[in-house]
C-alpha cells in the first residue's frame, strides 16, 4: 500500500518544480496514493533476468554526420520569451 | 452547409480536376463549416482562415499547371493538433503555458503536408499536453461529440476527429500515445491510425511521452486516413533520432488494388484476456459483429493469449508519467509560454509559472512522474516497468510469430459517456485506455474501424493491430471491413447545418 505524507508531497513539488499552496496538499495526495496504489500491482510480475526496454525496435546510437547547418537565428530563439535582450534570457535573481 | 464537405478526399480531388469547383471554392466551403459549428463543438482552437485562402490560390496555380501529375493532396483541408508546431499559426497544446506561442519552426509532418499541397484550416483542440482520453483537460473548453454534444468525443485528439467526423475538413492530424487517436475515432464514427512507432517523424510534436508518441492520422474512411499517413510517413535521417529507416509503400495504391475476399488465409488472433468481466455488453456485441464480418471476409480466427494484459495499464502509466515530467521540465517561462509575475527568485519564478500555467491533471502526472524517477524510487518503479513493457511487448512478438497475422480487440471498454462523468475520478479516467494502451507499449501499428452504433446512439468502434511496419496489410484488412459494414462516417456532415 503506498503511503505518502504532506511532507513527501511538499519533496515531490518541490522536484517538480511546482509551487504548490498548502489547502492543495490533501487532494494531491490522495489522488497520487490512488495511482500509486494501482501501479503496485507490477511487483507481482517476475522481471529476473528480463532486460529493460526503452526503444521499442532496439534502435541505438543514431547519428548523422557532424556538418554545420543552418540553426535558428537569435532574433527567432528569442521572439517568444517574455524577456529576451542580445545577451540571453534575462531572469531573476538565482540566490 | 455546402454539399462538398461531405466528400471524400478522392472525390474533392476529382472534383478539382475536373474544374467543377476551385481549391479556394473547396476552402471556403470548410471555413463556412467550421464558423457554423465551431462555437458548439469546439473542435478547433484557432482557425487560420487567411493562410489557408492564400494557399487555396497557390493550390488552384498548382493544379492549372500540373493538373494530374500535381501532388496527392493539392487543395485539401487538413485540421491540425494543437500539439503540433506550425511555424505560421499559433501553437498551444491546448495550454494556458503556451498561450501566444509562435514557433520557430514546422513540424516535419507539416513540412510534408505542405510539399503534399493539403491546405491548413486549422489546430485542433485537444487534452492539454495530450493528457487525457475525453479532451475535457484542455484549458480552451471542452469538446463535444457530434453524435450528442452532451457526451464526450474522446481524447486526446478529440478536436482532431471532431473536425473530420463534423466536416470541418476531411482529414486531419493527432497523436496517440496511450489510445488518443483510436479512442477518439471510435467515439466520433470515423477511422484512425496510430502508425507503427518510428514510422512517423515525432519533430516538432510537443513531447508527451517520448518512446510511445506516434503523429497518426483520421478520415471518414480507411483509404483517406491511409491517403494521409502516406503524406507524412518517412524516415526522417535529420531530426528524428527514434525516426525508423523503412520505405513507405504506396498506401493508396495497395488499397486500390486489394481483391476481393483480401483476408482469406489471414489469421486474426483474438486475445482472451481483453473479454473479461467489465466489459461493457455493447462494446462486446460490437467486436463479436466484427469477427464475424471478418469470418465472412475469409479470416481464420484463433484465440491467443496476451498473458500480461493486466498489467499493461499500470506499465504505461509509469513510463508515460515519468517520460512525461522530464519533457514538460523545459515549461520554465525562460524562452517561451507564459511567465509568472512573481520574480522574488528563479526557483519562485518557475514553481508559480507552472502552477499557473498548468491545468491540474498535467500537474498531476508530473508530480506522479517526479515520484517514480526519484532518487530510492526509479528501480522500484521505472525500470520495474521497463521490464514489464518488454514482457508485454514479447506477448505481441510471439503471437504474431506463431498464431496470427492481424489482432481484433475491442477500443474502450465502455462506449461514449456523458461530459462530466468521468472527470472527477482519474482512476476512473485511465482505465478508458485500457486496451489501447498495448499497441503504444509495443509500438505497434493499430487501427479504429466504426462499427455500430451503442444503445445511447452513439459510435463504436473494433480496434485491429498489425505487426510492426505491417501497415498495409492492417489498412487491406479494414478497409474490407469497412466495406462489408458500411457504417455512415458522413452522418454528421449532414447535421448542424444554416439553412
Amino acid at each position: 500500500m503506498a503511503n505518502l505524507t504532506d511532507d513527501d508531497v511538499k519533496h515531490i513539488a518541490r522536484l517538480s518544480a511546482l509551487h504548490l499552496e498548502p489547502s492543495a496538499i490533501p487532494a494531491v495526495k490522495k489522488d497520487l496514493v490512488d495511482i500509486l496504489n494501482y501501479v503496485e500491482q507490477l511487483n507481482k510480475v517476475p522481471t529476473e533476468g528480463v532486460e529493460p526496454l526503452s526503444h521499442v525496435h532496439g534502435a541505438v546510437n543514431a547519428f548523422r554526420d557532424d556538418v554545420l547547418q543552418d540553426s535558428l537565428s537569435i532574433e527567432e530563439a528569442g521572439k517568444n520569451s517574455a524577456d529576451f535582450t542580445r545577451q540571453g534570457f534575462r531572469v531573476p535573481r538565482i540566490i | 452547409m455546402s454539399a462538398l464537405i461531405k466528400l471524400s478526399t478522392s472525390e474533392m480531388r476529382a472534383g478539382l480536376l475536373r474544374g467543377d469547383f476551385s481549391a479556394v471554392d473547396l476552402t471556403r466551403a470548410h471555413l463556412e463549416r467550421i464558423s457554423e459549428t465551431n462555437k458548439q463543438f469546439n473542435s478547433l482552437i484557432t482557425v487560420s482562415e487567411q493562410y489557408a485562402i492564400s494557399r487555396a490560390k497557390l493550390a488552384d496555380a498548382e493544379l492549372a499547371g500540373k493538373k494530374e501529375s500535381s501532388p496527392a493532396l493539392t487543395g485539401i483541408p487538413i485540421a491540425i493538433k494543437d500539439a503540433i508546431v506550425t511555424s505560421g499559426i499559433e501553437t498551444t497544446a491546448a495550454s494556458k503555458i503556451l498561450k501566444g506561442f509562435h514557433s520557430p519552426y514546422s513540424a516535419t509532418v507539416i513540412k510534408k503536408l505542405e510539399s503534399s499541397g493539403a491546405i491548413i484550416v486549422g489546430k485542433a483542440n485537444l487534452d492539454e499536453f495530450a493528457m487525457g482520453s475525453t479532451n475535457e483537460n484542455s484549458a480552451f473548453g471542452s469538446v463535444r461529440n457530434p453524435w450528442n454534444p452532451d457526451f464526450v468525443p474522446g481524447g486526446s485528439s478529440g478536436g482532431s476527429a471532431v473536425a473530420v467526423s463534423l466536416g470541418q475538413s476531411p482529414i486531419s492530424l493527432g497523436s496517440d500515445t496511450g489510445g488518443s487517436i483510436r479512442l477518439p475515432a471510435s467515439f466520433t464514427g470515423i477511422v484512425g491510425i496510430k502508425p507503427t512507432y518510428g514510422r512517423v517523424s515525432r519533430y516538432g510534436l510537443i513531447a508527451y511521452a517520448s518512446s510511445l508518441d506516434q503523429i497518426g492520422t483520421f478520415g471518414r474512411s480507411v483509404m483517406d486516413a491511409a491517403i494521409t499517413l502516406g503524406a507524412i510517413a518517412g524516415y526522417d535521417e535529420a531530426h528524428d533520432s527514434t525516426s525508423v529507416n523503412e520505405p513507405v509503400p504506396d498506401y493508396a495504391a495497395i488499397l486500390r488494388a486489394a481483391k476481393d475476399k483480401p483476408l482469406s488465409g489471414i489469421r486474426v488472433g483474438v486475445p482472451k484476456e481483453y473479454f473479461v468481466a467489465g466489459l461493457d455488453q455493447s462494446v462486446e456485441d460490437t467486436v463479436h459483429f466484427s469477427m464475424k464480418k471478418l469470418v465472412s471476409l475469409g479470416a481464420q480466427l484463433k484465440e491467443i493469449s496476451l498473458p500480461h494484459t493486466e498489467f499493461a495499464l499500470a506499465t504505461y502509466y509509469i513510463v508515460a508519467l515519468a517520460e512525461a515530467a522530464s519533457n514538460l521540465s523545459r515549461y520554465d517561462g525562460v524562452r517561451y509560454g507564459h511567465r509568472s509575475k512573481v520574480n522574488t527568485t528563479l526557483q519562485d519564478m518557475y514553481g508559480h509559472t507552472r502552477e499557473e500555467g498548468f491545468g491540474e491533471e498535467v500537474k498531476r502526472r508530473i508530480m506522479l512522474g517526479t515520484y517514480v524517477l526519484s532518487a530510492g524510487y526509479y528501480d522500484a518503479y521505472y525500470l520495474k516497468a521497463q521490464k514489464v513493457r518488454r514482457l508485454i511487448s514479447d506477448d505481441f512478438r510471439n503471437a504474431f510469430e506463431k498464431d496470427c497475422d492481424l489482432i481484433v480487440a475491442p477500443v474502450s471498454p465502455f462506449p461514449p459517456f456523458r461530459l462530466g462523468e468521468k472527470i472527477d475520478s482519474p482512476l476512473q479516467m485511465y482505465l478508458a485506455d485500457i486496451f489501447t494502451v498495448t499497441a503504444n507499449l509495443a509500438g505497434i501499428p493499430g487501427i479504429s474501424v466504426p462499427i455500430k452504433m451503442s444503445d445511447s446512439g452513439l459510435p463504436i468502434g473494433v480496434q485491429l493491430l498489425g505487426r510492426a511496419f505491417d501497415e498495409a496489410r492492417l489498412l487491406i484488412a479494414a478497409q474490407a471491413l469497412e466495406q462489408e459494414v458500411n457504417f455512415d462516417s458522413t452522418a454528421m456532415t449532414k447535421k448542424y447545418g444554416k439553412a
